[in-house]
């Protein structure tokens, strides 16, 4: 049950995983999701199916260690079982071509954001990849996203790699180059946040894949919820993505913090 | 076959009963006063997460207890149970002090008695209808004996693992594992079909385990209930989503010729009033999961849970005393009931809003959550409260609530937990096409057969009465179990 078969380092701390679930890589779509549980007194924490192989009844997640529960998984290594993985959950990102899209991902929601990018590009958008961290080594999955993008910008706090400054940096210079159908932004909340408020100004639609703290996933607890237009949602089942223009980030943000 | 009326007839006939009734006058059975259930005092037990509260009658109790049951010719109690258990058979079986013919009395109709001995709303069901009641007197104890005979089964080992008839190698699935869909998986077992449970969640057992907390209903007496499932062949797929995982169509393809949808009420309502989604603003679904289903109060587990030492809980449910009693348990100096109306309109069990006072649980009735507001870093430190009167009856019969007119009060808290309800799960209606659903999001089945709108697919428990019982969730599998059958049979 939940084999993993392949395990890979991006980055010291981000972990890809291939990991044996046959009936979950069948059905999934792009924007999914699964719950993981490692360990009998394990918690149940949401990670993305990042893509899936049919054949060998895969899928993939890549996992940031930032805490106790993402640590535990990136400890498990080729031939541990995850002791739970439920899904596919959520709702499939909605793929149409829409024109050109940019991506603006940052940190391991690159990962995310990968599923999206391809169907994307598949749908015969132009797609424009905005790629963030604080410095060079934390950049992840740029060949496998550059696969899929008619164009890939590099952001780097710290300018060791592509350009120096923050994923809105690199946002702002393609909408002042060329005509932004879509914008789709996946990251830390608040980095979510700021370029929502960029494209907000643009009058560009935006959609985020928010990664609030969950328990079930199917909907039955409420820990999900945020504010969606004034209106509460659960973003296990309602989501992952919302309008950006329409999410209330800064009660999300807080939020977030509940249990820190 | 023999009716209901005749079985009840004959076996109140037999020999053993008549001599048995008068061993004893009627009058004398009449004026005992009723056994009071041995249980953990209060002040230790409020500290304790996981002890049962209710110890269970010892024997001698029992049979004491046994002997107030009058035998009466029309045992009006069983007009009371929702799965007319032969109430005075076994409960005569237990003063004769044949204890394992008592429980066997109670399978003949219920799936779970250790269960509904604990849980269910007895003063509302069976023992309202007692004579004794309308004799002024108080009823028989009919929960604390059935807990008692099912109790004495299990702790003697003498549980038997029905027999199954042949098996007829026809593929049945079921989702969901609460109380519907155990007691349908059980009966179709019995009846030789290949059953698979599969459950959205880590553990079997639904609303049993992941709602109904250890001191009311210990994990083990569920955990007894499915390991027989198992003997008997039942199946149990864990962390397996229908609709999302698997599809109707892919059960269909893999064989499967009927479907027991038994997928609960999970979804929590909220008020939608300010500061709802502050944070210490939980529902209880999601604060007795994390309680339950993830330990959350031990050291050792990863999942956290808030330690609020002054705690609202909103609602005046069964949910909204568990969840209050739970907080208590593990920490809240103040755990307070708010509830719109007043003590009587509440529908928790009798018995939990005693046990809850006995622990300290203060009751605001007639209080009603308007907002709330958090601190700096947004989490919750007070709520406003209107103070409500009573009306004319509204359409529940209840009394309704009314605002009294600039009647509100302020009072700090730090954790909120609403419990006002829960509406049907939505993901069967939503990824079954062909469904009926209603208004309500309930899914619509024939009430005299369980069968919903597709023919494969039967359904029972509160995916289909919204937030039920126990009992009434049992008694639509065991429906459901015979309906399919003779369909299947038919065919
Ligand atoms: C739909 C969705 C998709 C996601 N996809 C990815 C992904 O592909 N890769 C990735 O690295 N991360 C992803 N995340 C974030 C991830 O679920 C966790 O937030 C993160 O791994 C939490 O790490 P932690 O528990 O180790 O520690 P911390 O961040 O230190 O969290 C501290 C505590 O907060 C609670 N908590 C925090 N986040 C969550 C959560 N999401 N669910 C439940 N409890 C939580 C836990 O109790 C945790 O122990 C996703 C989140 C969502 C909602
Ligand atoms: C805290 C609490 C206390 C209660 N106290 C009492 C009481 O004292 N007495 C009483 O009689 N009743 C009580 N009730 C009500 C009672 O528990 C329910 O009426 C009963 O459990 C309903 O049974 P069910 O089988 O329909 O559903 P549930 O017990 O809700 O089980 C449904 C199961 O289906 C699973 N599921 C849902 N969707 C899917 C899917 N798509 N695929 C696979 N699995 C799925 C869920 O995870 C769950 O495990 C209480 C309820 C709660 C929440
Ligand atoms: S099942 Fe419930 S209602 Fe029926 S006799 Fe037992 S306790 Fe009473
Ligand atoms: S009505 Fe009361 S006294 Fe009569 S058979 Fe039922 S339990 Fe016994
Ligand atoms: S995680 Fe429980 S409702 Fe969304």
């Amino acid at each position: 049950m939940f084999k993993i078969v392949n395990k890979e380092h991006f980055s010291e701390n981000v972990v890809h995983f291939e990991v044996e679930a046959p009936l979950i890589a069948r059905t999934r779509k792009a924007g999914h999701f699964v719950i993981v549980r490692v360990g009998d007194k394990g918690e149940r924490i949401p990670y993305t199916i990042t893509s899936s192989n049919l054949e060998k009844g895969t899928i993939d997640l890549v996992v940031q260690g930032v805490g106790v529960s993402s640590k535990k998984l990136n400890e498990l290594n080729v031939g541990d079982c995850i002791t739970d993985v439920v899904g596919p959950l959520g709702r499939a990102t909605h793929i149409e071509n829409f024109g050109t899209v940019v991506c603006a991902g940052g940190g391991v929601g690159v990962a995310p954001m990968l599923p999206i990018i391809e169907a994307l590009k598949k749908a015969g958008n132009k797609v424009i990849s905005v790629l963030a961290a604080r410095t060079k080594d934390l950049i992840i999955l740029e060949e496998q996203v550059g696969k899929y993008s008619d164009e890939v910008i590099i952001m780097t706090d710290d300018g060791s790699y592509g350009n120096k400054g923050l994923v809105t940096n690199g946002v702002e210079m393609v909408i002042n180059r060329e005509q932004v159908d879509l914008c789709v932004t996946i990251g830390p909340a608040i980095m979510m946040k700021f370029v929502s408020l960029l494209t907000k100004k643009y009058n560009i639609p935006t959609m985020a894949s928010l990664n609030t703290i969950m328990v079930d996933g199917t909907g039955m607890c409420g820990a999900c919820r945020v504010t969606v237009g004034g209106q509460t949602k659960f973003v296990c089942v309602d989501g992952p993505e919302f309008d950006a223009h329409e999410v209330d980030f800064d009660e999300m943000l807080m939020r977030l913090k509940a249990y820190n | 076959m023999a009716t209901l009326q005749e079985i009840i007839k004959a076996r109140h006939g037999e020999p053993w009963r008549e001599q048995l009734r008068r061993s004893m006058k009627a009058k004398e059975r009449g004026e005992r006063p009723r056994v009071k259930m041995p249980e953990l005092a209060p002040d230790y037990r409020s500290h304790s997460l996981n002890e049962e509260v209710n110890l269970g009658l010892s024997e001698e109790q029992a049979v004491y207890e046994a002997k107030r049951c009058l035998d009466c010719a029309n045992p009006t109690c069983m007009s009371g149970c929702p799965v007319e258990i032969n109430i005075p058979t076994f409960i005569k079986y237990i003063e004769v002090g044949d204890f394992l013919k008592a429980a066997q009395t109670l399978k003949e109709t219920s799936a779970l008695p250790a269960v509904c001995g604990r849980v269910c709303p007895q003063e509302k069901q069976c023992e309202a209808q007692c004579i004794h009641v309308k004799m002024k007197k108080e009823a028989v104890a009919i929960g604390y004996l059935e807990r008692f005979a099912a109790d004495y089964e299990r702790i003697t080992n003498n549980i038997s693992i029905p027999q199954n008839t042949k098996s007829n190698k026809i593929k049945i699935a079921v989702v969901g594992s609460g109380p519907a869909g155990l007691s349908f998986a059980g009966d179709m077992a019995k009846k030789g079909y290949d059953v698979t449970v599969f459950e959205a969640l880590h553990e079997i057992g639904g609303v049993l385990k992941y709602g109904i907390p250890e001191f009311r209903l210990p994990n083990e007496i569920v955990d007894v209930e499915i390991n027989v499932l198992q003997k008997m062949g039942v199946k149990f797929e864990k962390d397996c989503i229908v609709g999302k995982t698997i599809s109707h169509e892919d059960l269909q393809q893999a064989g499967f010729k009927g479907l027991f949808v038994a997928s609960g009420a999970g979804l929590p309502n909220f008020m939608n009033i300010p500061g709802e989604n502050l944070i210490g603003v939980m529902s209880s679904n999601e604060f007795l999961t994390r309680v339950n289903l993830m330990d959350a109060a031990s050291d050792d587990s990863d999942t956290p849970v808030q330690h609020g030492k002054k705690v609202a809980v909103i609602g005046g449910g069964n949910t909204a005393m568990d969840a209050v009693r739970t907080a208590r348990r593990i920490g809240a100096e103040r755990a307070i009931i708010v509830y719109r109306r007043s003590e009587n309109e509440m529908p928790a069990r009798l018995e939990e809003v005693k046990h809850a006072k006995e622990e300290g649980i203060e009751f605001l009735t007639l209080h009603n959550p308007l907002k709330y507001e958090g601190d700096e870093t947004g989490h919750v430190k007070r709520m406003l409260l209107q103070k409500m009167e009573l009306g004319e009856p509204d359409a529940s019969g209840r009394r309704s609530p009314v605002p009294i007119e600039g009647a509100t009060e302020w009072i700090d808290i730090d954790e909120v937990i609403v419990s006002v309800g829960v509406s049907p799960n939505p993901l069967i209606p939503h990824t079954f096409s062909g469904l009926e659903v209603s208004k309500r999001g309930t899914i619509v089945v024939n009430n005299d057969t369980m069968q919903s709108a597709l023919n494969d697919v039967y359904a029972g428990g509160d995916i289909v009465r919204g937030g039920a019982t126990v009992i009434l969730a049992m008694g639509d599998g065991r429906k459901a179990a015979a309906e399919m059958d003779k369909a299947l049979q038919a065919k």
